[in-house]
């Protein structure tokens, strides 16, 4: 098996559903002769020409109303956002339009539509192109937020959000895309969206992270290892709708919790998972459930040290896990 | 030295005292034994008596506030002591207060455990922080526990032991013995147990087993006793009155979901109480063997830790060693024991006739604070009228 990036994995995704299913499209800024920004549409103009390769506007509105209107039409259109923070002129068109529209039409129509976005910080991008959005979706139903670690599931689960029928807002994030490497099969796989994954079995404590955080988590899981601190870790792949069994089974046996986010702390996903561990796991704990998070400011900051000081990393982590352990 | 006043327990069943009235004032002299507050609960009116002689330096609860048995009320200074300061002595009270409740706060899991297992956490060594103690501190104590009461060697004399005069003779304390007389002084110390006997007319069930136990024996390998006829008609019993299928949790009353019958089953140098898990999903039959390997499992030491774990209700066939009448100790922390007496034939009075009647006698000892004679009465009736209802029409399986 080739060991590849998780730019290369997004990228293999779409060429590889576009191949099988002539209703996929692709369109964003600079998705076609530029090839994408981080090089995840590199290639498809050449080969699925124009049509089905489409170069927008900068207008993010209209790039996912284009293509609530095609997925109406029966395309699949995987629609680009070239940087999540740029995706709030397009809250309207996903929240009140592409997520409930089977509601709406009480299952006569549906809009099969993806919109991926590059997300998170930690590469220097400072105000407008680091931040973690995805608490603004996780909070509609009717919409699926998924969120890959590792090329894996980044391939598997890409090709699953384009087969579902619903609306799935995919989140990747833009640092761990050349950082995070893992074996990616060239034939045909998907993961499902829901389930969450152990990515490390511990006794002690569990972890649970999402996005590059898991990185975060893994790496910061094998130091705590050799203080005799055994980690879980659970990856949850897809935020919303989050998978409850894998997070309580997990908690019910280590009987402590932290969650790590990368967002801002309060109100961020990591929120809803601590409060269910607290009202569904609470007879099984055996210290508080414990956050770890970005701080509560208007953006991630520019300066290197204060970019830092923003991000969760390994050392924070770790230094979280000695504090959870140690209760 | 100052000596503690303490809120007495006034009575077995009294948990807590509301201070009515401080007879002494802070810094009025005292002698001992004369009365110093008067304390009411839902039992009685008492006076508390002064500890010991001195001035009366703090007084630590109002009058009116409640509180439970064993909390510090006030402060006597022995007369020959000079008064310390004030502060130092608050500053040690709050100083001590801060430390227990540092080790009483425990987790969910942990008083969970604590209630499963039946274990004092203050027995328990804390890692956690400020002493806490943990999860993991727990199971190592039950861990600790149950490999201390295996019965594998002879734990050797303790060193304090006090040299035998000739005319006496010292036995090692075994482990299980050990751990027995713990288990039964906690229960009896801990436990207001009340106590009830019936008699049930079991000429029918006497019967029944006659008529089948050959048949049994030859179909399932295990002999018929009248034990899981008892077990059968106490898992009954327990569906209607829940409330003895369940564990005193001060504040409040667990009822157990499950039932599983521990049964006592008595071994050459102690005793030990294998369960049956589930026991309302068995017949007659599968009681029995159930039964039949626990106690042959039992009696070759090959119990594991699951087997005499998680009972919520004790049986014990004290019938069986010939007793015609018995007073059980509690299987702490459950609600009740049962005990099936010796079957005996007696001629029993029916309508105006005299007949010859199997009959035995059921009794049943209580938690006085869970349950009052009218609910292990009822009980107690259930069992003993699904025991009489036993005949050669009833099917074991």
């Amino acid at each position: 098996m080739a060991v590849k990036t998780l730019i290369e994995a997004i990228r293999d995704a779409l060429a590889e559903e576009m191949r099988r299913d002539p209703a996929v499209i692709v369109l964003g800024e600079d998705v076609g002769y530029r090839g994408g920004v981080f090089r995840a549409t590199e290639g498809l103009i050449q080969e699925f020409g124009e049509e089905r390769v489409i170069d927008t506007p900068l207008a993010e509105s209209s790039i996912v109303g284009v293509a609530i209107g095609a997925a109406l039409n029966g395309f699949r259109p995987v629609a680009e956002i070239q940087f999540a923070d740029f995706i709030a002129p397009a809250i309207d068109q996903i929240a009140n339009e592409a997520a409930r529209m089977r509601y709406r039409s009480a299952g006569e129509w549906w809009c099969p539509l993806v919109v991926r976005a590059p997300f998170g910080g930690g590469i220097h991008g400072g105000l407008y192109h680091s931040q973690s959005v995805e608490a603004y979706f996780t909070h509609v139903p009717g919409l699926k937020v998924v969120v890959p670690s590792n090329p894996y599931d980044a391939k598997g689960l890409l090709k699953a959000a384009i087969r579902d029928d619903d609306p799935v807002i995919f989140f990747e994030h833009k640092k761990a895309y050349r950082l995070v490497k893992g074996e990616v099969p060239d034939q045909d796989y998907t993961v499902p969206i829901g389930p969450a994954k152990v990515a490390r079995p511990g006794r002690h404590l569990t972890v649970i992270a999402y996005g590059l955080m898991t990185t975060y988590a893994l790496e910061a899981a094998e130091r705590a290892a050799a203080e005799g601190i055994d980690v879980e870790v659970v990856d949850l792949r897809t935020l919303y709708p989050p998978d409850k069994a894998t997070i309580l089974e997990s908690v019910k046996r280590t009987s402590r919790a932290l969650v790590v986010y990368e967002d801002n702390l309060t109100g961020g996903f990591g929120a809803e998972i601590a409060a269910i561990i607290a009202e569904e796991a609470f007879p099984y704990l055996d210290a508080p459930v414990m956050r770890l998070a970005g701080p509560d400011l208007p953006a991630m900051p520019y300066a290197a040290p204060l970019e830092e000081a923003f991000m969760p990393n390994p050392e924070k982590i770790l230094a979280k896990i000695r504090e959870l352990a140690a209760y | 030295m100052a000596v503690k006043v303490v809120m007495p327990q006034l009575g077995e069943s009294v948990t807590e005292g509301t201070i009515v009235r401080w007879i002494k004032k802070v810094g009025d002299r005292v002698e001992k034994y004369e009365p110093l507050l008067e304390v009411m609960t839902d039992k009685v009116n008492a006076e508390v008596p002064a500890p010991a002689a001195g001035i009366l330096r703090e007084i630590l609860v109002p009058e009116g506030e409640t509180v439970p048995v064993g909390r510090e009320l006030a402060v006597i200074a022995e007369a020959a002591q000079a008064p310390p300061e004030p502060a130092s002595v608050s500053a040690g009270v709050k100083g001590a207060e801060a430390a227990d409740v540092a080790q009483q706060r425990s987790s969910p899991i942990v008083r969970r455990l604590a209630q499963e297992y039946g274990i004092d956490l203050s027995q328990v060594k804390g890692t956690g922080i400020g002493g806490r103690v943990t999860k993991e501190d727990v199971l190592r104590y039950v861990a600790e526990r149950q490999q201390a009461a295996a019965p594998v060697k002879e734990a050797p004399p303790p060193a304090e032991t006090p040299p035998a005069a000739p005319e006496e003779e010292v036995i090692a304390v075994s482990p299980m013995r050990r751990q027995i007389a713990q288990h039964m002084v906690r229960s009896y110390q801990t436990i207001p147990h009340a106590w009830l006997a019936m008699e049930a007319d079991v000429t029918k069930l006497v019967r029944l087993r006659e008529s089948i136990k050959a048949e049994f024996r030859r179909r399932e390998g295990v002999d018929l006793t009248y034990l899981p006829f008892v077990v059968k008609a106490a898992v009954e019993a327990l569906k209607e009155h829940p409330v003895l299928n369940a564990v005193w949790a001060e504040d409040r009353i667990i009822l157990k979901k499950r039932i599983n019958i521990g049964i006592a089953v008595a071994l050459e140098d102690g005793l030990i109480v294998p369960v049956i898990k589930d026991a309302d999903q068995k017949s007659i039959a599968g009681l029995a063997r159930a039964i039949a390997d626990l106690t042959d499992r039992a009696r070759t030491g090959r119990l594991t830790l699951e087997d005499v774990q998680g009972g919520t209700f004790t049986v014990n066939n004290t019938g069986a060693l010939g007793s015609i009448i018995s007073r059980p100790i509690i299987n702490e922390p459950q609600v009740g024991i049962l005990t099936s007496e010796a079957i005996v034939r007696r001629p029993v009075v029916i309508d105006d006739a005299i007949a010859i009647r199997s009959v035995m006698f059921l009794c049943l000892s209580f938690d006085h604070r869970v349950i009052d004679g009218l609910t292990a009465s009822r009980f107690l009736q259930a069992v003993k009228g699904r025991l009489e209802a036993f005949d050669e029409r009833a099917s074991v399986y």
